[in-house]
């Protein structure tokens, strides 16, 4: 099944204002080209992140430059930096505070698995509180990298069967 | 005065005090009953003009007999001396005297003194842990608590696990002969 964006009613008179798509395929476009990010940062992968949403990266090119520092605007939560036990309960809540459809990123190796800190303070991965979309290795990463695992975490959004997540509920809804 | 002969005249106003004076590389440092550490302490604050407390350490000797060292770090800003002040504490009595009242910084200093180390200080306004939360367990920085750290939960404060450590701990070889056998490596341990 293509999800891609197919054009229609070619040769009509309302030819180039309508476009035939499936819902997923609607949805998923509109989600994944705004994506508002949640930045949680927490060690030196915040300077990387924010180096990625300034001119010379520039994020916005990918629709993510809103950062939202509340949690509820936000659709993906990007945990750049290392994860003490301290926080990672504060990390959670912020997490749960985030309206759904929600992604996340794990940026560099302390959020991915603890990366060097082999430690009593340090959660040995954010993916043991909450679920990972996307992993970045790096320690910490380029913001190449970033935009790389944004454009992963797009592709990924691209692939996901949108309407049939919705609430059940809703879809009886929406479906009569 | 140099700090040599500030040790000299401490021994002369409080004989008996201290314990001995070691100099090592131009540094001074005098070691103390844990009795008369506030006295002198005192003494250095308001007559030698130690007017800044650069840092307040401990240590764990484990296996020796009194096991912790605390390790104060006095500078005076107008005589330019340095002196350090170790006293012994013992495990069985864990506790010496504050010297917050003396100099500010010694609050938090303490205060993280007894959250690694669990050594508690008499007549500190404020004791409570400064990196860990309350109702933590354990005490870090002792030579018996294991580098990976152990399971503690405090439901909706905080929680602990364990570090996996395979391979590890990645320990530098002290007393190594270059900078590449120093390296940080696996020792191998579970």
């Amino acid at each position: 099944m293509s999800t891609e964006l197919t054009h229609a009613a070619y040769d009509s008179k309302i030819e180039g204002n309508i476009i035939f798509t499936q819902l997923d395929a609607a949805m998923n476009w509109m989600r994944k080209n705004s994506l508002w990010p949640m930045p949680m940062g927490l060690a030196c992968c915040a300077i990387e992140l924010m180096a990625t949403a300034s001119s010379r990266f520039d994020i916005a090119r990918f629709g993510a430059e809103v950062m939202r520092f509340s949690p509820r605007q936000a659709d993906v939560m990007i945990v750049a930096g290392t994860v003490t036990y301290k926080m990672a309960l504060a990390v959670k809540r912020v997490w749960d505070q985030m309206p759904e459809p929600k992604w996340c990123i794990a940026m560099g190796a302390c959020a991915s698995s603890g990366g060097m800190y082999r430690s009593y303070a340090v959660l040995q991965g954010i993916d043991r509180l909450i679920p990972v979309d996307v992993y970045i290795s790096g320690c910490p990463p380029r913001p190449e990298a970033l935009i790389e695992g944004f454009m992963r975490l797009q592709r990924k959004i691209q692939g996901e069967q949108s309407f049939l997540a919705q609430k059940k509920e809703l879809v009886d809804a929406i479906s009569g | 005065m140099t700090a040599a002969e500030t040790a000299a005249a401490l021994q002369e106003k409080f004989p008996g005090a201290i314990l001995s004076v070691t100099d090592f590389r131009g540094e001074t440092s005098i070691t103390l009953t844990p009795a008369s550490l506030v006295p002198v302490m005192t003494y250095c604050q308001g007559e030698l003009a130690f007017d800044l407390l650069l840092d307040i350490s401990s240590l764990d000797n484990l296996g020796e007999d009194p096991r912790y060292m605390m390790v104060y770090e006095l500078y005076s800003l107008s005589t330019k001396v340095h002196l350090r002040v170790k006293t012994a504490v013992s495990e069985d009595d864990l506790q010496v005297a504050t010297v917050s009242h003396l100099w500010p910084t010694a609050d938090w200093h303490e205060r993280e003194v007894y959250d690694m180390m669990g050594i508690k200080f008499t007549g500190h306004p404020d004791l409570r842990r400064i990196l860990m939360w309350d109702g933590y367990p354990f005490h870090p920085l002792r030579k018996d608590f294991p580098l990976g750290g152990l399971p503690s939960d405090m439901p909706d404060v905080a929680f602990t696990g364990t570090a996996p450590l395979e391979g590890g701990p990645f320990v530098t070889s002290s007393g190594a002969m270059d900078r590449v056998s120093a390296e940080p490596r696996a020792k191998g341990e579970k």
